[in-house]
């Protein structure tokens, strides 16, 4: 029976090793191995080897597979002096990885050379705990979750589309969320606008937000616009800053203004809009799809275009639909998945059927198309009345 | 024939149906036969002997401003979406 000596110069024997030279030139070639740490928690928090990721050896088996699905990429494993990875190596060999080589001296003999490291930042132990669900997720993880508490994300509407998005959008941690709301709590807006509550009634939305999500979620800022976004607010809201707008206003000039404003400042537009028993959702990303001119370039006359206020809706859709906006702003913070780019969802409670329609940029487009004819803010309200202020 | 889908801004003016049948062998005649049994569709659909630039017509999932407009041909069977823009939020 060997002993641990023993048994690592056994294995150091059968798998390949580079020395931090080696790995620094590889590290530097077009096909750039995936760098694998497998040290524990407390070691990687204190520094890593810039690009790598963490798998720690305990659950490499386990874990790689997610990490790494292409078994012949290479792989260059490390620990802190090379007898982990030595063993974590032969284990990527076992489990069918073709290209894999262990740092023979390890992150010990990387940063003594003066090559580069990097601090990860890392979350702490409540935040760890509070958003440990995704920080499971191979596609979140730690560096998901860090990105979203950095994310910043407005919100027109503090209603039915406006409450759960703001509410997920709060509980997932996204650090800085921005409502645009004029309004105060009405009985009325009980039976579906979820963030607010029969004691609120008469308080601003906006307020009534702040404090159902802090109250949710202390990681999170909520910065309250007591105001209807106009053409003369707009750039001063915008200002502030946001990564990602999610639209769930309740009429057709401010969402003109909001498709313009996005178009100009090449932000995201995560669109939601119902009526009665039916919902639609689209993102609106400048630069890679169509904007909301594109696919209604005028809205219709308003005696066409009854609102929930005239028509009704049923208390539950916008929770549908703006939970689905929640979930395309969190794939855009995150940089992950297919947002609905090009795609219109359709969304029909009564039949409990989804359906999708494509949606292209018009080269037209007086807004983001070849030559926009409309390059600054113009009158919605008068844009919206059936008198248009553009001929 | 094909099947229409009605958005239910629309239904009222067909009678509360989600969708009404349909024939003809592009999104013209198609729209004229549903328009000839539902007049008051007229207004909400057409302008200027075009549709209206406040609704879209998809046919199979494509807007018919992408294809050949009114002229765009349709298919036996073919599901067409009538989708007017709603602007409800709150």
């Amino acid at each position: 029976m060997p002993n641990y000596r023993e048994l690592l110069q056994q294995v150091k024997s059968e798998i390949d090793e580079v020395d931090v030279t080696q790995a620094r030139e590889l590290l530097a070639s077009e096909d750039r191995p995936l760098v694998v740490d497998v040290r524990e928690l407390d070691e990687w928090t204190e520094g890593r080897i810039p690009g790598a990721i963490h798998v720690p050896r305990g659950n490499l088996e386990s874990r790689i597979e997610q990490a790494a699905p292409d078994r012949s990429r290479q792989i260059v494993v490390y620990c802190a002096v090379g007898a982990r990875s030595a063993f974590a190596a032969k284990s990527l060999e076992e489990l069918g990885y073709e290209h894999v080589a262990s740092l023979a001296g390890g992150y010990v003999e990387w940063k003594r050379s003066g090559l580069p490291t990097e601090l990860p930042r890392s979350l702490d132990g409540a935040k760890r705990q509070r958003y440990s669900r995704h920080v499971l997720i191979p596609e979140v993880g730690e560096e998901g979750q860090l990105r979203l508490l950095d994310s910043r994300v407005l919100l027109l509407g503090a209603g039915g589309l406006g409450s759960p998005a703001a509410l997920y959008l709060a509980a997932a941690g996204v650090g800085r969320i921005g409502i645009v709301d004029d309004d105060r709590v009405d009985a009325s807006n009980l039976q579906r606008q979820v963030m607010h509550s029969t004691g609120r009634l008469g308080e601003w939305k906006g307020e009534s937000a702040k404090r159902t999500l802090e109250e949710l979620n202390p990681d999170v800022e909520v910065v309250p616009y007591l105001e209807r976004m106009t053409s003369d607010n707009v750039e001063r809201i915008l200002a502030d800053g946001w990564d990602v707008i999610v639209d769930g206003a309740d009429n057709f000039p401010t969402r003109y203004l909001i498709n313009d404003a996005a178009v100009w400042h090449g932000i995201p537009l995560v669109h939601g809009s119902i009526y009665r028993f039916e919902g639609q959702a689209t993102v609106f990303k400048p630069g890679e799809g169509p904007c909301y001119r594109c696919l209604f370039p005028q809205p219709p006359p308003p005696e066409l275009a009854p609102s929930c206020a005239e028509g009704g809706v049923l208390g539950v859709l916008p929770g549908i639909v703006g939970s689905l906006q929640a979930s395309e702003a969190l794939k855009l913070c995150l940089g992950i998945g297919e947002p609905l780019v090009g795609r219109l969802l359709l969304f029909d409670a009564l039949a409990t059927e989804f359906s999708e329609v494509t949606l292209r940029r018009d080269p037209a487009c007086p807004v983001c198309g070849d030559n926009p004819t409309i390059t600054e803010y113009v009158d919605y309200v008068e844009f919206c009345s059936g008198r248009p202020a553009h001929a | 024939m094909s099947i229409i889908r009605i958005p239910p801004a629309l239904r009222a003016d067909v009678g509360g149906a989600r969708q009404v049948p349909a024939v003809g062998d592009n999104v013209r005649e198609l729209l004229d036969d549903l328009m000839s049994r539902f007049p008051a569709l007229r207004r909400q659909l057409v302008e200027d002997d075009d549709i209206a630039p406040f609704v879209n017509v998809y046919v199979e999932g494509e807007d018919v401003r992408t294809l050949d407009g009114l002229d765009t041909p349709v298919d036996e069977g073919a599901t067409v979406i009538l989708l007017p823009a709603m602007a409800g939020g709150l």
